[in-house]
């Protein structure tokens, strides 16, 4: 996707603007759903049910005679939401642990086999137990996926760490007298934001699916509140008669994943110069 | 034996015996006591207490881990709070449903993976190669359970060519089994396949540019030849590694691909634990599929020491 990439000040990187092309639909989407929408997507009209598209119904409506775009619209939302907190709380936990690994031997072994142990718990199954404990909600779903994505963060990060840490200007600041904490502020912190940057869109397309999948299996987003994901298993019900129930919530979920994929493989491409040799 | 052995196997038991601490833990502190939500609001206390006995939660809480432990390692994982079943088979007759959806996943990761990911290093400047990896993208963009529900409203409501779901077991129908199969497999090897041949391309664009392929290539050998003989075993190496943690993700996923083709494995049986608060129940199976998790990931790493020299010995 990227080999129409060319270099110099005048980059174009395919992926980068796909990506950000599709994140930009999304988030488009959802600021408009707070002030405009087809129709209530709340709204049960049971006059209504399960009609096709048409001029008034865009993309038709769902077995309670909703709205079925004007509920995509607000789904976006809870898609965009659940990504925002949950790679919000994996960077901010995963980021100083990378750095505190990268930076520390004492420490690094212990978090480094912590970390191994959380891949153990993947985000579907993390959620589950969540859901099984405190009951199913957003909520539980969101902290389900940002604690599963904090190991990523970590890896990702010690590795720049590592990185920075064996450079002249990291040495010179040592040699200088400067402490840990100044070190990883001033020369660590900003030399791995890029690498945190691509591992947060990554992990973005990895919460919208989690979110998705855990919607779907009802132990995501509860009912009435529009999700991908359960729109996409309430039409399993109907698959037999209108199919394209499933398409609808199937090409958002897929639209946003796919524009978080290629942002993120955008980003590498323009952040990470050792990639240049694969192209 | 080395080093890395021993620390790796070390660490492995470690993070089994941390896995069942958390897993336990975690669900212990499920509000509710299990024997009061078997028998209702009306139950008196001693039908309570005579029930908190059977079940063992009578005990202090660390001796009821130890006996859960000690139970797990003779596959005794307890009775059911809500059936009184024995747990045990359930879960071994289940996982043995989830296997064969997971390993038959597998083959069809790897049949379509190998070589799409080859094609799209050996052409990665020309246009099937450019299409291919554009295909992977939205592979990896559409989820397992959006190609099930594509899939069942394609190839068994539309076509009617395929069971919808549903599980016979291979002795009793081998057909009917394959056909049940066949559908909830594809859906769960090509999200797999996807992200597993952007791996090949990657490992494969490597090798591409190594010097015995060169050499092989000037002693006469023609470009397909000289990458099927000494390119692909090569590629091998990184790939083994992303397949073996492919592995431990097939098995989660199955969750879900369970559900929507109402397949009766160990995802399914979870899923009904919990919205039957079943927490013995869930306890058994989270823990069964974080054991696969682990045990998969120590395998990768063995056999990673084991095809790479440059690992043997090292710490």
């Amino acid at each position: 996707m990227s080999a129409a990439r060319t270099r110099g000040t005048g980059t174009v990187n395919l992926s980068l603007l796909a990506g950000g092309a599709l994140i930009g639909l999304v988030i488009l989407v959802a600021v408009v759903s707070f002030v405009w929408t087809p129709h209530d997507p709340y709204h049960v009209d049971s006059t209504h049910r399960l009609l096709g598209p048409s001029p008034t119904y865009w993309l038709g409506t769902d077995t309670f005679g909703r709205d079925i775009a004007s509920r995509l619209m607000v789904g976006s939302r809870t898609t965009l939401f659940v990504g925002v907190i949950a790679v919000g709380v994996a960077a901010v936990l995963g980021t100083p642990l990378g750095v505190l690994t990268g930076m520390t031997r004492r420490l690094a072994g212990f978090i480094m086999r912590a970390t191994d142990l959380a891949m153990a718990f993947p985000a579907l199954l993390l959620a589950i137990m969540f859901g099984a404990v405190f009951g199913s909600s957003t909520l539980t779903a969101m902290v389900a996926i940002g604690l599963a994505s904090i190991p990523a963060f970590v890896r990702v990060v010690r590795a720049g760490t590592l990185q920075v840490m064996s450079t002249e200007y990291a040495l010179a600041a040592r040699a200088a007298g400067r402490r840990g904490p100044g070190i990883a502020v001033r020369h660590v912190l900003p030399n791995v934001m890029s690498l945190v940057i691509v591992q947060a869109s990554v992990s973005f397309a990895i919460a919208v699916l989690a979110e998705a999948g855990l919607s779907f299996l009802g132990f995501g987003t509860p009912p009435p509140t529009p999700s991908w994901g359960r729109m996409l298993q309430e039409s399993q019900e109907l698959l037999f008669t209108h199919p394209l129930l499933a398409v609808w919530p199937g090409v958002a979920i897929a639209l946003a994943v796919l524009g978080f994929n290629l942002f993120g493989d955008g980003l590498r491409d323009r952040y990470d110069p050792r990639l240049e040799r694969r192209r | 034996m080395s080093h890395r052995f021993l620390t790796r196997t070390g660490v492995f038991v470690a993070s089994l015996a941390v896995a069942s601490v958390v897993v336990f833990g975690f669900l212990a502190v499920l509000p509710g006591d299990p024997a009061r939500v078997a028998l209702g609001v009306n139950a008196t206390p001693e039908a309570v207490a005579q029930l908190q006995k059977e079940f063992g939660t009578d005990r202090p809480l660390f001796a009821q881990y130890l006996g859960w432990m000690r139970g797990l390692v003779v596959g005794d994982f307890g009775r059911s709070y809500v059936t009184r079943e024995a747990i045990g088979p359930q879960v071994i007759d289940r996982l043995g449903v989830t296997l064969w959806l997971v390993g038959a996943a597998m083959v069809i990761a790897l049949l379509v993976a190998v070589p799409a990911g080859t094609v799209m290093a050996v052409r990665h400047r020309r246009l099937s190669g450019l299409v291919l990896s554009a295909f992977s993208q939205l592979g990896i963009a559409v989820p397992a359970f959006l190609t099930g529900v594509l899939a069942v409203a394609f190839f068994a409501v539309r076509l009617d060519w395929l069971p919808s779901g549903g599980y016979t077991p291979p002795a009793e129908d081998p057909v009917e089994f394959v056909r049940q199969l066949v559908l909830p497999a594809t859906a769960l090897g090509l999200a797999q396949a996807a992200i597993l041949a952007r791996y090949v391309r990657s490992a494969v664009l490597d090798v591409l540019r190594e010097d015995y392929l060169r050499t092989a290539r000037a002693k006469g050998l023609t470009p397909t030849r000289a990458l099927l003989r000494h390119g692909l075993r090569n590629a091998a190496i990184p790939v083994s590694t992303v397949l073996g943690l492919q592995l431990a993700t097939l098995l989660v996923g199955a969750i879900v691909v369970e559900r929507v083709f109402v397949i009766p494995g160990l995802g399914s049986l979870l899923l009904d634990g919990v919205a039957n608060r079943d927490l013995l129940l869930v306890q058994g199976v989270v823990m069964v599929l974080v054991i696969a998790v682990l045990v998969v990931n120590y395998a990768v790493e063995l056999l990673y020491a084991a095809i790479d020299p440059r690992l043997r010995g090292t710490r």
